[in-house]
């Protein structure tokens, strides 16, 4: 064997067996520990066979080249030369931006109204009873709120030029806010410029992604989009079903049992309206706040259709069942409908209000209301304040026509009987949404001939999550005498008979 | 890059020449600045503490008792920033005004003893503050004049409010001779007016796009648009700022590529830009966005909420001061609010999208209209712009308004003050940096009766804080040039940083 170390061994004698002097070395050597494994090594590589040897030479290689090749991306196999690139932008075609409306398309014309949308209506060149417009309290083209408003053009001009935050909150809106929270018996309340914005820009406020939102199927499309703008976890309950609810409620705190941690920073509410502008009733307000403290959720409450209505000085559907405001966290509402004005409020505790200041989005990032338009809201507050006899005058009136249109041939009236604004759906339909709309619209329309203004309900078909049926609106308002309504109901009854017989 | 891509192939040279300026932030500067914000941070956490145990009395608004053990409703990292650092400097916002918005105004007085926690006012008026906030470009914020007295009239003829959707009983008259009156003013074959700007944007674009559509959209997009294309569920990918190279690449990939995984055509292709950005006072590369738009089949979707009346010798917009044809942006949206001094939005185009829309925007079937005075302000202000009121006072306007444009922003120039934007914008940003100047700078020209609009995060990157001033037409000479004389005070503000800070970060 090859000899490698620093021992010197003793000269091996001539007439010594060179096999026994060799074992001798090896065993010298495998004594001496690990220096000598190379030894070893090499000795079996002579050893060995030749086809084992060119195996494992090749294998080595093999291993070299993959070490050293490119990564494998599997969607860099196509790669797409400049002309196939260009060709492809020839050939692509897109969509038209606007499908075209097809030219009997039933509502592609509005109604033109000629004149103040009042009591007494120029509809498409015909003076009708009003049956549509949310007048409720006739405050539209009372002269008090006009005088006012005047009053306020004259001193401030007409438009804000500016977001709330930089120069555009006046004294008048800061007035408005303060009568608002004082007329509701909350903290403090908030305005925007627009009622559909109140709602959408006060839900996303305070839920985020991964909060979750109990709402009920019937509530209005700006819920919906601001259920949307929220990306929270949207849970539909039965509409006015508190059975459904708890079991929604029950399920999720199984979820929550099961993750402790989880549910200490997930966010529930409960969204519900006062009285509903798609069916006309009431929700059942004092078992939702029972449900609130049994569940631990907060609860938003839309007030559009009840705010100025329900309630023995008109606050709304918390004054109506007697529930203490407080006990509802957010309470929002337009002041397009009672009010007569344009624009929407929140109002609560500052604790909850004080924070859309910041993050309600169509609070901050949009000019704020037209001072003359909050001066004319202000008025109406007053006006409300002063007589609250006309809320129990509007209810009677609601209850006489809920009466009056009982009983109508192949239409059946949906709403509670102090409803302002009712609906009449069809019986029977006819199976197809689009003829049960003409149907309807003959009959708008042979009331319009005489003289009585009513409006169908419309809705966006393809974006409501639940689609209401279609529906004529009826509107009570505290204008309307004995014998406007007794010739609307005759009106209608005969519209019914004639039409749907 | 190989010279593939169209933009570059097309020679820009002799078109408009387009000034715009974005200076980089200085080292120091910036140095400086994260300290800042690194103290603050730290007494921010200092004071949390110390409000907790109780050392400090703690002025947030509590939690009811009888609800301490929901989930609480804010996370306390969420408020940390509006707790100390923004309560601090609260007093440069919000501030109430009683009278009104023009060139100049009357403020409340209004004064704190806890540190901008509540507010009192004190009953007293800050008469004659000069205003450079209030977005009042062409000057129509006036109560007096050819617009008052038309609106006037209007209140007494139609009352205020509406009661009613515009597809049930809320069209007026008065709506369709406004919507008239605004596509020949745009130059379109129809418009469509909405009652508030901002839902114009977040109630049209999910109308126009949805799923499957592809949405490019500016990188600093108004709030609106961010939302609109948020809500119209189709997918959205930002292109730098005003830059048409990243732009191009965008649309290259997106046609190319198609959909995300499934590699389907997109249906739509929609570019949303804005005339002028409000807070970088930039103004769109229109002529190259047509052009890329026209090579790609993609749509425009134009929002000139600050450039409508603004901008162009006969004030239609960034369209006409670039001189090109108005029929090429596809979707043309604006707002009342500013040059016109009413309220609310339009969208403008062909007749088949404004009758689409008439039937399946949001805002056409749910929301209220637009209430009649404000309409005819508008009617009123357009027909001065456009000259048709038998004076020359639009023509005038609009000349005073670029003039006073162009001397403000030579002078902060030549003053040597960091001003970011387009030469011709109204809109006149000028860099403030530092988190304890944004308050200084407010209070110290509100103490010399002009009043100001600053802004910091999150409206701007972190150290980008700015004050950002709107030139109005009815602004004078002199009321600039008092202006301009207390900016001098600014480089003095340097001197004060340090004692400010220190005062910021007292108890």
């Amino acid at each position: 064997g090859i000899l490698h170390g620093h021992e010197k061994l003793p000269e091996l004698q001539s007439g010594n067996c060179s096999v026994l002097n060799c074992r001798i070395i090896l065993e010298i050597n495998m004594a001496s520990g690990q220096q000598w494994v190379l030894v070893e090594m090499v000795q079996a590589f002579y050893e060995a066979p030749a086809y084992h040897l060119i195996l494992e030479g090749i294998l080595i290689l093999w291993i070299i080249r993959l070490l050293f090749s490119k990564t494998y991306k599997l969607h860099e196999t196509y790669k797409l030369t400049e002309k196939e690139k260009e060709d492809l932008i020839e050939e692509w075609q897109p969509e038209p931006l606007a499908p075209p409306v097809s030219k009997d398309h039933l509502h592609l014309n509005y109604d033109l109204v000629t004149g103040p949308p009042s009591h007494k209506i120029i509809l498409n060149g015909k003076e009708c009873i009003n049956f549509a417009s949310f007048n409720f309290l006739g405050l539209l083209d009372h002269e008090r709120v006009k005088e006012k408003a005047l009053a306020s053009l004259k001193k401030y001009g007409v438009g804000t030029c500016g977001p709330r935050g930089f120069y555009g909150t006046f004294d008048v809106h800061l007035e408005l806010e303060s009568r608002l929270a004082k007329f509701m018996k909350a903290e403090e309340a908030i305005i925007y410029s627009y009622g559909f914005a109140t709602i959408a820009s006060a839900i996303p406020a305070y839920s985020k992604r991964g909060d979750i939102i109990f709402v009920d199927e019937a509530a209005c499309f700006s819920i919906q989009k601001g259920l949307q703008a929220s990306r929270s976890f949207i849970k539909y309950f039965k509409h006015n079903d508190m059975d459904d609810l708890e079991r929604l409620l029950k399920e999720q705190e199984l979820e929550d049992q099961k993750n402790p941690r989880k549910a200490r920073v997930i966010r529930k509410f409960i969204v519900v309206e006062g009285l509903y502008i798609n069916t006309a009733d009431i929700c059942p307000l004092p078992e939702l706040v029972n449900l609130k403290y049994k569940y631990k959720v907060r609860i938003f409450l839309e007030e559009s259709m009840s705010f100025g209505v329900l309630g023995e000085h008109g606050r709304g559907v918390t004054e109506h069942y007697g529930v203490n405001i407080d006990d509802i966290d957010l309470i929002s509402a337009n002041m397009e409908n009672a009010v007569a004005s344009v624009g929407g409020f929140c109002c609560g505790r500052s604790f909850v209000i004080d924070h859309q200041r910041l993050s309600g989005q169509g609070y901050c990032f949009s000019a704020s209301l037209p001072p003359m338009l909050a001066a004319a809201a202000i008025e109406a507050l007053n006006i409300m304040e002063e007589d609250p006899d006309i809320f129990t005058v509007l209810r009677e009136k609601c209850k006489h026509v809920y009466k009056a249109l009982q009983g109508t041939t192949g239409l059946k009236l949906v709403g509670e009987p102090f409803a302002p604004a009712l609906h009449l759906q069809l019986e029977r339909s006819s199976g197809s949404r689009d003829s049960d709309m003409q149907l309807l619209r003959t009959i708008v329309d042979y009331c319009l001939e005489r003289h009585v203004a009513l409006t169908l309900a419309r809705y966006l078909e393809k974006e409501e999550r639940f689609l209401p049926p279609p529906s004529i609106r009826v509107v009570v308002t505290i204008k309307q005498e004995k014998e406007d309504i007794q010739r609307a109901v005759s009106c209608i009854k005969e519209a019914a008979s004639v039409i749907l017989k | 890059m190989p010279q593939r891509y169209f933009l570059e192939k097309h020679d820009w040279s002799h078109e408009k020449p387009f000034a715009e300026s974005f200076e980089e932030t200085p080292l120091l500067v910036a140095v400086l600045t994260y300290m800042g914000y690194g103290i603050l941070t730290i007494f921010g956490y200092l004071r949390d503490f110390l409000r907790h145990w109780n050392i400090e009395k703690c002025q947030v608004a509590r939690e009811r008792e009888e609800q301490k053990d929901f989930v609480p409703l804010y996370q306390d990292f969420e408020n940390f920033y509006t707790r100390n650092l923004y309560m601090r400097i609260r007093d440069n916002w919000n501030r109430p005004i009683c009278s009104v918005p023009g060139a100049k105004m009357d403020l409340v007085e209004r004064v704190s003893h806890d540190y901008n926690w509540t507010f009192e006012h004190t009953g007293k008026v800050v008469k004659e503050v000069i205003n450079m906030g209030s977005y009042n470009y062409l000057g129509f914020a006036e109560n007096v004049g050819a617009c008052a007295d038309a609106a006037i009239e209007s209140t007494k003829k139609y009352g205020v409010g509406v009661g009613s959707t515009r597809c049930e009983l809320g069209n007026l008259d008065i709506h369709e001779e406004m919507e008239q009156l605004v596509a020949r003013f745009l130059g379109v074959e129809s418009s469509m007016a909405f009652g508030m700007g901002f839902a114009t944007n977040s109630m049209n674009i999910p109308a126009l796009t949805g799923k499957g559509c592809l949405i490019l959209s500016d990188e600093l997009n108004h709030a609106s648009l961010v939302l609109g294309a948020r809500l119209s569920a189709s997918t959205i990918r930002v292109f730098k700022h005003n830059n048409m190279q990243s732009l191009e690449k965008l649309l290259r990939d997106a046609i190319v590529h198609g959909q995300p995984r499934t590699h389907r055509p997109w249906k739509k292709i929609l570019i949303v830009v804005e005339g002028i950005y409000s807070m970088e006072g930039s103004i769109v590369r229109l002529p190259e966005v047509i052009a890329l738009k026209k090579r790609y089949k993609a749509y425009l979707y134009l929002d000139e909420a600050h450039s409508i009346g603004a901008l162009g010798p006969n004030g239609r917009g960034v369209v006409d001061y670039f001189g090109l044809d108005p029929k090429d942006v596809d979707i043309m949206m604006g707002t009342f609010t500013k040059s016109f001094g009413a309220a609310g939005g339009y969208i403008g185009g062909k007749k088949e999208l404004i009758d689409y829309l008439r039937n399946h925007s949001h805002s056409a079937l749910y929301a209220t209209s637009m209430s009649p005075p404000v309409a005819q302000q508008i009617i009123t202000s357009m027909k001065i712009i456009m000259g048709e009121d038998g004076t020359t006072l639009g023509a005038d306007r609009l000349r005073q308004l670029s003039e006073n444009t162009t001397y403000f922003r030579r002078k902060l120039r030549e003053m040597g003050f960091i001003i970011y934007g387009n030469d011709d914008s109204p809109v006149v940003p000028m860099m403030l940096y530092m988190p304890a100047k944004i308050g200084a700078f407010g209070r110290e020209m509100l103490k010399r009766n002009i009043g100001t609009v600053v802004v910091g995060f999150p409206a701007t990157p972190i150290i980008e804080s700015r004050a950002r001033f709107c030139i109005s037409a009815a602004h004078t000479r002199e009321m600039l040039n008092t202006v301009n004389i207390y900016h001098i005070l600014q480089y003095s503000l340097k001197i004060l940083l340090f004692l400010l800070m220190w005062e910021q970060t007292n108890f």
